[in-house]
Parts: structure tokens; C-alpha cells; sequence
């Protein structure tokens, strides 16, 4: 890889060992993609947040690097973390692990990053343009940029994405050269995908079925924001690659910089309802979870007024960007929410929080809720409509 | 013969070798070094003090944070040999300063070998 001088510097250690461990990171990362240089990015998120998943080991690490002065140069955000920020006794967290998820959150905001914790930076002002190229980490919102907005990043690890914001470059390789953006295969939906759930199976099964292959996707005539983000979260969790493209949707469709593929293969009805039925285990619920990833301003309307005037009987869970939460907080739609005795919490979600014993079965809207609750939280898990989920959460007598 | 630098340095010590790829988080037990993937090539063996020579690494980007944590408890490989090396355990390699190389036969490595590592330079004797 051609190091220009002042980049040699700092591997060198000329600026100091933070910069210097943050471009040996980014020099390897060039070495293994057999990148031929690095090149300016725009903005960064940084993965790596919950102390759930980063242990002693990660806080220390990154306490560490904090105080070898490495800051970030480029404007960055950061994934959820494990609890809700401010009202983490609400989602009875304890006080010892409060204690280390603040004091992770405390080493990120040393080094310049602000601490918004979202799988949705490009709902709360961090939106890239077609386009640009940034160096993000939440494979939801990395599927998200690449594929809706057009705009170029690899799927970056937390500390290759932390690396990325000190430098406020990244390694020219992968999603960021046009040849690697074309699709691989020609699919064409030949049903129609009514809601955000058959978003998801329609990435459940791309990413088990071709995993790695991007797919330029026919069939599919309108699709809102929020259908457009559970698709994106689903393909990526289930083994598709962060990108797919979308006839007279994606952006890089829209503008044809990308070609139509000639082999097809076609998804019907029973595909999406088989996807659907492998996702779900069976067993009771006791968790009700909307929000993965982090819910739209719209789809906290929509929750809101399905749950005007009702009550919920189960822990239920609706998960949004801090942000986010104070614009709806404004246009009222938080208190239908809290007064059903759901609980709106920010900064977090329910794939990287601390569940594990303490709940057994959810029921959610998200594919990638599924996988991750199953994994890090051992939950038995049911996928179902928002209205399916909030029927589930207001019904009186069920049995568990 | 001549590697690729991941993280430049020097290491001397017994080579202790695995066909399998290795992963961290979940693989390898950050306090005691040993490895604890169920039915792996060196279940049970300990990684700590030896140069380690394995294929690639594989599962959680988790795993880069397990390899800070094993040297933070002393429990680290001296120095990390890969066929063919991948962002988790280089990573873990750089945050933690354990000097790693690829780009090596390794299966010309044998179990028990003495290795040396110099930068880019890499000699072993079964």
C-alpha cells in the first residue's frame, strides 16, 4: 500500500502512540483487502458500545487509547450501548453494570465522539449524501447507506471504524470502488410484500440463500422508509452482503450506474411465509421489543396510536435514538406510549442489553431482533406485525 | 523467509500449531489461555507464552478485544503466524502489541518448533 509522507509520519509515532496504533489498524486492514491506498472519509460509526458485548477487556482498551490523546478528526457516532443512558434503572439494569457502560461511553466522548448511541445515525442528522464515502460499523445502517442512499462504506469493525475517525480515512477497497458495487444475481419478487415483516423474511432468505451475492431485486413496486430499514437489517444478520439494489428504488438503480443481471431467480409467496416460519420458535412471551433497528419518528406514530387508551400486561420495549424520542416527546407521541405502561428507551436495544435469564420469549417485528436475542440472550423469539406485537402486549388472560 | 508484517516486532519462543482456524471470543478462555472451542484441534491447550501458528481467525469481531484482554493477564501468544490473516485477529494483534506475521506455509511448521520472528523475517527449526 502507498503511504503518502505525512501518513508514514504517523505510523512512524511521529504524532504520538494513539494516532500511530490507529494507522497500523487501518495499514493492515489495507495489506489484507489488498488496498492500494487510504482515502478521505466523511463521517464514522463506531460499533463496540454495549458492555454487554465489550467486557473489562474492551472498556480497558479503549480507556487506554483514550488517554494516548487519540481523538477523532471526522464527525462520528456511536452504536447503541446496553442500556438507556439516563432512565437505566427503568429497564432494571444494575447499578455495577450502569457504572461500566458510563464509563465506556465516557472513553468515546474523550476522544470526540458524541455519545449518540443509534443503529440510526441517518435519521438523527448524521445522513450521508449519494455518494460519499464514510467508514460506518451497524450492519443495518451499513446495508442502509450503501443501498438506499447510495453512499459508499464497508462494514466496519468497532475498532477498524474507531480507527477511521483518528485518521479520518479508511483503506480504498470493497464497497468503496464502483466494480465491486454491481449485483451478482437478478431477483424478481413475484408476490407482494405487505409489511415490514416480509421485508424482513425477503432478507432472511437472500442472506441464507445467496449469501455474499448482491442482489438487484424486481418485483417490488413501493416500499417506505421502514420497510426499506427491516430489509436492510435482515439481509446483512442472515449472511447477505451490505448492499442490495432495488429496480426504481435503491439509489444506484434510480440512477443506473449499476447493471441489471441477465440469470433470475424468483421469490414467491411461499418463500417469504417459510422464511417467516423458520425465524419463529415457539413458547410463551414475556417481552414485547419494537425498535430494532431504532424506531422512525413514523413508526412511533404508528405505535402510539395503536396504543392509544390501551394497556399493556407484558414488558413491553419500544426503542428509539434519544433524538428522536425528544421530537416525538414535542409532537406528543411519547405519553399515549408511556401512559399504555410501555416503555420508550433510548440508546439501546434489545440485541445488545442485559436479558439473559431475566426474560424468556419476545415477540418483535425484526428479523435481526431474532437472531441477536437468541444468541446474546438466549430468548425464544416470535416474529409478527407491530399490530400483531402490540395485540400480543394488550391482550388481558393469556396464559404466561 | 520473508512474511508480511501485520504488527512489526520480535519474538522467540516453541511454536505451538493448529490446522484449524481459531476463534477468540468463545474459542480461546481470556483468562487462562487455553483453548475451549469444543472438538478444536488444541482443545485444552494453552496458548499463553508460544508462537502461535493457525490458518486464519474466524467468528466474533468480539475476538479482538479477547486477544487484548489475554495479554492484559499475561496470557497471550508471544506472537501470532497465520496462512492468510483477517481483520479480527489483526486487530487484536495491534491493540494488544503482540508482533504478527502471514503470508507462511505453515504447514511446513511443525508442532514444538523453534521460532523466531524478526520484523519481516521469519526461521524455525522442527
Amino acid at each position: 500500500m502507498q503511504l503518502t509522507h505525512e501518513e508514514q509520519n504517523v505510523l512512524n509515532g511521529e504524532e504520538g502512540p494513539g494516532k500511530q496504533k490507529a494507522m497500523e489498524i487501518l495499514v493492515a486492514l489495507g495489506k489484507i483487502y489488498n488496498a492500494t491506498r487510504l482515502f478521505p472519509i466523511k463521517s464514522v460509526q463506531v460499533a463496540g458500545v454495549s458492555y454487554n458485548n465489550l467486557g473489562d477487556a474492551g472498556l480497558e482498551f479503549l480507556q487506554q487509547w483514550a488517554n494516548q490523546n487519540a481523538k477523532a478528526s471526522v464527525p462520528a457516532m456511536l452504536n447503541p450501548a446496553g442500556m438507556d443512558l439516563k432512565n437505566w434503572q427503568n429497564q432494571g439494569i444494575t447499578k455495577q453494570f450502569a457504572e461500566k457502560q458510563q464509563d465506556v461511553i465516557h472513553a468515546y466522548t474523550q476522544m470526540g465522539i458524541k455519545p449518540d448511541c443509534t443503529c440510526t445515525p441517518y435519521l438523527i442528522g448524521m445522513q450521508p449524501e449519494y455518494g460519499q464515502h464514510v467508514a460506518w460499523s451497524e450492519s443495518s445502517a451499513v446495508t442502509y447507506i450503501n443501498s438506499i442512499i447510495g453512499a459508499r462504506t464497508n462494514r466496519e469493525g468497532g475498532p477498524s471504524a474507531l480507527a477511521s475517525a483518528i485518521i479520518g480515512k479508511t483503506p480504498y477497497y470493497g464497497l468503496h470502488l464502483q466494480e465491486n458495487r454491481q449485483p451478482d444475481m437478478l431477483v424478481k419478487i413475484k408476490t407482494d410484500l405487505k409489511n415490514s415483516v416480509e421485508f424482513s423474511a425477503l432478507g432472511y432468505h437472500l442472506g441464507k440463500n445467496y449469501p455474499e451475492k448482491i442482489p438487484y431485486i424486481t418485483g417490488i413496486k413501493h416500499a417506505t422508509q421502514s420497510k426499506l430499514k427491516a430489509l436492510s437489517a435482515s439481509i446483512v444478520t442472515y449472511g447477505g452482503p451490505p448492499l442490495f439494489h432495488i429496480e426504481n428504488i435503491t439509489a444506484e438503480a434510480k440512477k443506473k450506474t449499476v447493471k441489471k443481471p441477465e440469470k433470475q431467480n424468483m421469490i414467491d409467496e411461499k418463500d417469504i411465509k417459510k422464511a417467516i416460519q423458520e425465524i419463529n420458535d415457539s413458547g410463551p412471551i414475556d417481552l414485547i421489543f419494537l425498535g430494532c433497528p431504532h424506531c422512525s419518528l413514523e413508526e412511533l406514530e404508528k405505535i402510539a396510536l395503536l396504543l392509544k387508551n390501551k394497556k399493556v400486561h407484558k414488558e413491553t420495549w419500544i426503542a428509539t435514538a434519544r433524538k428522536t424520542m425528544e421530537r416525538a416527546k414535542h409532537k406528543g407521541i411519547i405519553k399515549p406510549i408511556e401512559t399504555s405502561g410501555a416503555k420508550v428507551v433510548c440508546d439501546t436495544c434489545v440485541a445488545v442489553t442485559p436479558l439473559k435469564g431475566r426474560f424468556h420469549g419476545l415477540a418483535t417485528n425484526s428479523a435481526k431482533a431474532c437472531y441477536y436475542s437468541r444468541g446474546t440472550n438466549a430468548l425464544h423469539c416470535m416474529i409478527g406485525s407491530t399490530e400483531k406485537c402490540i395485540k400480543i402486549a394488550t391482550e388481558e388472560n393469556n396464559e404466561c | 523467509m520473508n512474511a508480511r508484517v501485520i504488527k512489526h516486532g520480535t519474538a522467540k519462543g516453541k511454536a505451538l500449531v493448529s490446522t484449524q482456524s481459531i476463534s477468540f471470543f468463545g474459542g480461546v478462555d481470556p483468562n487462562t489461555g487455553k483453548i475451549i472451542e469444543k472438538g478444536h484441534s488444541l482443545e485444552g491447550k494453552s496458548i499463553a507464552g508460544k508462537i502461535l501458528v493457525f490458518p486464519c481467525g474466524k467468528g466474533s469481531t468480539v475476538g479482538s478485544y479477547i486477544i487484548y484482554r489475554l495479554k492484559k493477564n499475561g496470557k497471550a501468544p508471544l506472537a501470532i503466524v497465520n496462512k492468510e490473516s483477517e481483520p479480527i485477529v489483526a486487530v487484536g494483534a495491534i491493540i494488544a502489541e503482540i508482533p504478527m506475521v502471514d503470508q507462511v506455509n505453515i504447514n511446513k511448521i511443525k508442532n514444538n518448533a523453534d521460532v523466531i520472528i524478526n520484523g519481516e523475517v521469519i526461521e524455525w527449526k522442527n
